[in-house]
């Protein structure tokens, strides 16, 4: 599976698909197949408030846990409800149904810093 | 570092079947092949097989083998007078800490087979050899010797397919020699550490490949990792050393009590022991079920907003869908049902002590 090019990335593997105000969030494919099977996130709810480059969740294989860091600043419209039931989903499709939070940017020029999807198919293959 | 780390003779079959390698116990190992989860079930429903290469195994030869073995390990060993019969036991120091936990096997005459765990290999071997009367010979065998587990509910019938007509598996806690698919000599033992039905296979280290390739030849056998093997002795609620006991704790503590032989005569750390067994331990190794987290090593545990203690084993239980932990609690509290909390980073989430083990059905307690 290669990282979609309608999106951009972080360092900390975090995706995010700007979709007029709102910014979708989830983690890459190369993050999931590092962490392995997901059997628990633990998300914030819808109304909270995230600053970019702060953590926002955890999320965890079997192994180890993992911090997921906000790329952007603004407030939570939607939580992915489903992926407490189903947090697999984010390894079967971790660009689509395995979204974690949509949310209202508060400026958006904060994504400009963020990767396309050619130059994260380079900073992973560095790292 | 990385330039240190040993491998076992199965490190290329691990590689081409894609599994992840990490450090453990100074070698390379494969944590995973597809994921842990996959292989755990494996395990569970059909049949997996480790490469556990990286286990020492001591043998021990003479006329004073049973009498040197007798004084320096916990278990009875007349109970495994009979050739071929296999138990669990401890080592330990004076104080009656846990320097390791072994399996004994009767391998012949005048003669027994330890297996003990790779991170105690040096010392354990020094341990032995400081102890050991002249009647009696040592060998290190653990580089020349592999170690190949198969395991699941499937695993007896796949070893009778690949042995010769006429070859039986031999009964639980016992060990035969075998001829696998009439070309390599190996000693097959009806012993494992998953709490499923299965063997361990030794081999020379040489012909590991073959077996490995020999088993996996069988489309439901699995190959599982590291990680698998943790979740599922875990689920048993079988103690894994440098997590659940270390030099510093004793067998009473650890709820090991039953392999600890107070009737057989003085052994190391004897006194210590029937000293602890009258006062109680302090604190005694105490099984949690976790609700809505999963408890890692070092986590704190609350009982009453006061931390009582922090968790020694812990991960999330793919047969139970949940978190499962072990700790040391104060014996007071280690009964069952006591509710105690975990500190999940910036959160507490409820537990509970429950009788081990945490899984109960399995092919083995079906048996």
């Amino acid at each position: 599976m290669s990282h979609p090019s309608d999106r951009v990335y972080s360092k900390e593997h975090e995706w995010v698909r700007l979709d007029g105000g709102v910014a979708t969030v989830g983690i890459s494919h190369f993050a999931q197949d590092q962490l392995g099977e997901v059997v628990y996130i633990d998300l914030p709810a819808s109304g909270d408030s995230v600053a970019a480059g702060e953590t926002f969740g955890e999320i965890e294989s079997v192994k180890s846990v993992s911090e997921l860091y906000a790329p952007l600043t603004g407030e939570i419209v939607e939580v992915n409800g489903a992926l407490s039931d189903s947090p697999e989903t984010v390894n079967s499709d971790p660009h689509g149904e395995g979204w974690m939070l949509k949310i209202r940017a508060n400026d958006t020029s904060e994504l400009d810093g963020l990767m396309s999807a050619e130059e994260y198919d380079a900073f992973v293959t560095e790292s | 570092m990385a330039d240190t780390l040993a491998r076992t003779t199965l490190y290329e079959e691990h590689v081409a079947l894609g599994a992840r390698m990490v450090p453990f116990a100074g070698f390379e190992m494969p944590v995973q092949y597809r994921g842990i989860l996959e292989e755990h079930t494996a395990v569970r429903s059909n049949v997996g097989i480790f490469d556990v290469s990286h286990m020492a195994e001591f043998r021990v030869f003479g006329f004073g083998a049973f009498d040197f073995l007798q004084r320096t390990l916990t278990n009875d060993l007349s109970s495994i007078a009979e050739l071929g019969h296999a138990q669990y036991t401890l080592m330990l120091n004076e104080q009656g800490g846990i320097l390791d936990d072994l399996i004994i096997y009767h391998s012949g005459d005048l003669e027994y087979l330890i297996i003990a765990n790779a991170s105690n290999r040096f010392s354990d071997f020094q341990w032995l050899a400081s102890l050991a009367p002249d009647d009696v010979e040592l060998v290190d065998e653990s580089d020349r010797t592999a170690l190949i587990a198969v395991q699941g509910p499937g695993a007896l019938a796949v070893v009778a397919e690949l042995t010769a007509a006429g070859w039986d598996v031999p009964a639980r806690f016992e060990l035969a020699e075998a001829t696998l698919d009439g070309a390599v000599a190996c000693l097959i033992a009806h012993t494992g550490y998953t709490g499923e039905d299965g063997v361990e296979i030794l081999c020379s280290a040489r012909d590991a490949p073959i077996v490995w390739r020999l088993l996996l030849s069988f489309p439901h056998v699995t190959p599982a990792g590291l990680g698998a093997r943790d979740t599922l002795r875990l689920e048993m609620g079988y103690h894994l050393y440098g997590s659940d006991m270390d030099s510093t704790i004793d067998p009473i503590s650890a709820r090991l009590g039953w392999v600890v032989k107070a009737d057989k005569g003085p052994f190391v750390g004897s006194s210590a022991i029937a000293e602890l067994r009258r006062t109680g331990p302090a604190h005694t190794l105490s099984y949690l079920r976790v609700e809505g987290a999963i408890p890692r090593p070092g986590y704190a545990v609350l009982h009453e907003g006061v931390e009582v203690g922090k968790v020694a084993s812990g991960s999330f239980s793919p047969t139970l869908e949940c978190g499962i932990a072990t700790a040391y609690l104060p014996t007071a509290l280690a009964g069952i049902g006591t509710e105690v909390e975990i500190v999940v980073r910036k959160k507490t989430a409820p537990a509970f002590v429950v009788k081990a083990p945490f899984v109960t059905s399995t092919s083995l307690s079906a048996s």
